[in-house]
């Protein structure tokens, strides 16, 4: 009897504590769900986003934004599950976090389809840019196709005739072979969709050998880009190889090692980017983390900053003013000029990066400027 | 497609095959002896990576990093039989799935607590770094052809432990009748723990091997462990011969049918249609396999019936 009542009486406060902060959050405060990938394989980016978003958010000391963090452990099912309960039990207005396009189909067209708004700050799969936009998606950081066009532009201008092409079998794999040969002029030496999380491509790369080709095209994010390195560099084949910057990004540059020393790979992002705001970003980010930024983390911290400029301008319970506060980017990126087209996809530089050694540190350089304020293919078929 | 490029498909199916091996012999030593589904098998293999990678870190030797790679995930094996393991031997399969379940999160979370969530440094090293020409022209990785010589030769070691020697006498023993054998004066539960930290340093083996060309990072066990069930489900359970045919057949399976499938596609179809036919086929060679044996042998190839 007496627990029973105890049961009540704590219920009862619960329901008062709720109604209180309810009631708090109606002045112009701002609650963002993030939803990333902190434990498995995939980890290391999602930390980075974290991490870059959230040193923006305590830069900024606005106490009227909260934000709410759960780890998706790369699993679309656990993905939608947060994403439902962050909507309907924590009453979130902004969901952001997620890294994998697969996870990103399968959270983002729910979340903006119940009048919530999605910014994402890594995943760009192609339905969502093209007929499948919607007023409140947002992408922060590219669309998918992005990085491989500037790759494919880079392939021509290196006068690469022949390339042997490599991605994983999921949405963005498609996405980065479709990206690659939409700018690139030459022809396929080979065409390989290996399995995601893949870990031994010896026979990707046997066939590699025996294909002839110029040069090889691979995306492979996380650590199937540090097993291909490492295999590929141990192999004797000596056939250039050139990628998107996911597979050589600061975090996991180090556990490739010398195999990567002289890659070009493209980026929309790199810490030389000479401006003010990505100078004090690095530095920042150095000072509180101890490591140097990948781009993953600088579109976290882009991410957040544009919540944070657009909260300033509107309140989020006013879906419309705040949809225009976003849409005018008004925020000093650290990727320089950044703008959104009419899908709110972003409209930015894309960078031709080469990995070079600084002291003890593996990381990119930015060698030459890939496409100059790049919009990506599918913005035409969206009506917005 | 050449004869070349073939029979370079063959040794890298043979090498991921004598890879699983090394897996799958520990687990199916501990299911045969002890009746235990270890799904911590896989947290081994990761212990034994990182062991081997903090290892050449310090001291810039490979050498000594395997000797840490087996030292620290026999540690690790035997003293989660001590503490745990022990406790279920007489419990049915659900609840050893559900505490092992548990050893690979504690396992995970705890490497990702000492070592953090970016993947580690480790190389080949440089004496067996680059490739080596064999006959017909073929050019081959050395480390690659190494792996193979050492899981061949622990195959050959493990087989001469359990036919030899005495401890494979009681090995053998404990997997036919283990109340006889304590009857008979053998000391079954140290028996075990031998076994276990057996098995476990051979799992820390492969780890260390495979992470020197993959990435050595938290849950790189997992997809692994799942071949290595795979690979004694068609083996035959508690069979090392078992594990070793069920291993080669399963490494050239999966090698060659995501290298040969596509290109049979390819010759009705346009070519991007069939490489993702043939890439997504391929995915399930491996489980038809399993299906196939199954039907035929359904206490699989080596297995008492």
């Amino acid at each position: 009897m007496f627990l029973k009542n105890l049961g009540m009486a704590v219920s009862a406060l619960a329901l008062i504590a709720g109604g209180v902060t309810s009631a708090a959050a109606d002045n112009g405060n701002v609650k963002v769900g993030m939803i990333t990938t902190l434990s498995g394989g995939g980890a290391g980016l999602g930390i980075d986003v974290r991490d870059g978003f959230m040193l923006a958010v305590n830069q900024a000391g606005n106490e009227m934004l909260e934000v709410v963090i759960e780890d998706d452990q790369r699993k679309p099912e656990v993905a939608v599950q947060l994403a439902d309960k962050m909507i309907q039990s924590e009453k979130v207005d902004i969901l952001t976090g997620i890294i994998w396009s697969n996870l990103a189909m399968a959270v983002v067209p729910a979340t903006t389809a119940q009048g919530k708004f999605y910014l994402s700050p890594n995943a760009g799969p192609s339905p969502l840019a093209g007929k499948g936009c919607h007023p409140n998606y947002f992408n922060v950081a590219w669309q998918n196709d992005n990085l491989h066009e500037a790759a494919g532009a880079y392939a021509n201008d290196a006068g690469f005739g022949k390339t042997f092409m490599l991605a994983p079998n999921y949405p963005a794999g498609k996405d980065a072979l479709t990206g690659y040969k939409r700018l690139y002029k030459g022809d396929a030496a080979g065409e390989v969709y290996t399995k995601l999380g893949q870990t031994d491509y010896a026979a990707e790369i046997a066939q590699i050998r025996a294909s002839g080709a110029d040069s090889v095209y691979f995306f492979l994010p996380g650590g199937m880009g540090i097993s291909f390195l490492k295999q590929y560099a141990g192999s004797g084949v000596d056939i250039p190889v050139i990628g998107p910057a996911f597979s050589f990004d600061q975090g996991i540059l180090q556990a490739v090692g010398a195999a990567a020393l002289g890659v070009k790979n493209t980026s929309q992002w790199n810490k030389d980017i000479d401006n003010e705001a990505n100078a004090a970003f690095v530095a920042s980010f150095q000072e509180a983390y101890g490591r140097l930024p990948s781009l993953y983390a600088s579109q976290g911290f882009d991410t957040a900053n544009l919540i944070l400029s657009a909260m300033d301008k509107a309140d989020v319970k006013d879906a419309d003013a705040f949809r225009a506060a976003l849409n005018e980017a008004d925020f000093d990126s650290v990727r320089g000029d950044f703008s959104f087209g009419n899908n709110q996809h972003p409209i930015q530089n894309i960078y031709v990066r080469e990995v070079i050694k600084e002291g003890d540190v593996y990381t990119n350089k930015i060698i030459a400027t890939g496409l100059e304020n790049h919009a990506d293919a599918y913005a035409a078929d969206c009506k917005l | 497609m050449s004869l070349v490029l073939l029979i370079e498909q063959v040794l890298n199916g043979l090498q991921s095959g004598v890879m699983l091996f090394l897996m799958a012999a520990g687990l199916t030593l501990v299911f045969g002896v002890m009746g235990l589904i270890n799904l911590a098998h896989g947290s081994l293999y990761m212990v034994g990576a990182f062991a081997a990678a903090a290892t050449a870190a310090a001291t810039g030797s490979f050498l000594l990093a395997l000797i840490a790679s087996l030292a620290a995930a026999a540690a690790a094996g035997a003293v989660i039989e001590l503490a745990v393991i022990r406790r279920l031997y007489n419990r049915d399969h659900l609840d050893q799935v559900l505490a092992t379940f548990a050893l690979i999160l504690i396992f995970s979370e705890g490497t990702r607590w000492l070592f953090g969530s970016f993947p580690l440094f480790l190389d080949v090293p440089s004496y067996l770094s680059g490739a080596v020409t064999l006959p017909f022209g073929i050019q081959y990785p050395l480390y690659r052809l190494t792996i193979i010589g050492v899981g061949l030769a622990v195959a050959v070691a493990l087989f001469l432990l359990v036919s030899r020697t005495r401890l494979g006498i009681r090995i053998r023993a404990g997997e036919s009748d283990r109340e006889m054998i304590a009857a008979l004066g053998v000391d079954i539960s140290r028996l075990y723990t031998v076994v276990f930290a057996l098995g476990a340093a051979l799992a820390g083996l492969a780890g260390a091997m495979v992470g020197a060309i993959q990435s050595v990072q938290v849950g790189m066990g997992e997809p692994v462990l799942i071949l290595a069930f795979v690979v004694i489900v068609i083996g035959g359970i508690g069979s090392i011969k078992g594990a070793l045919v069920g291993s080669l057949l399963v490494g050239l399976t999966d090698t060659l049918g995501g290298f040969l499938l596509p290109q049979a596609f390819g010759l009705f179809m346009d070519a991007s249609s069939a490489t993702s036919i043939g890439s997504a086929l391929a995915s399930m060679l491996i489980y038809i396999l399993m299906a196939g044996v199954l039907i035929f042998r359904p206490s699989g190839l080596f297995g008492r019936a």
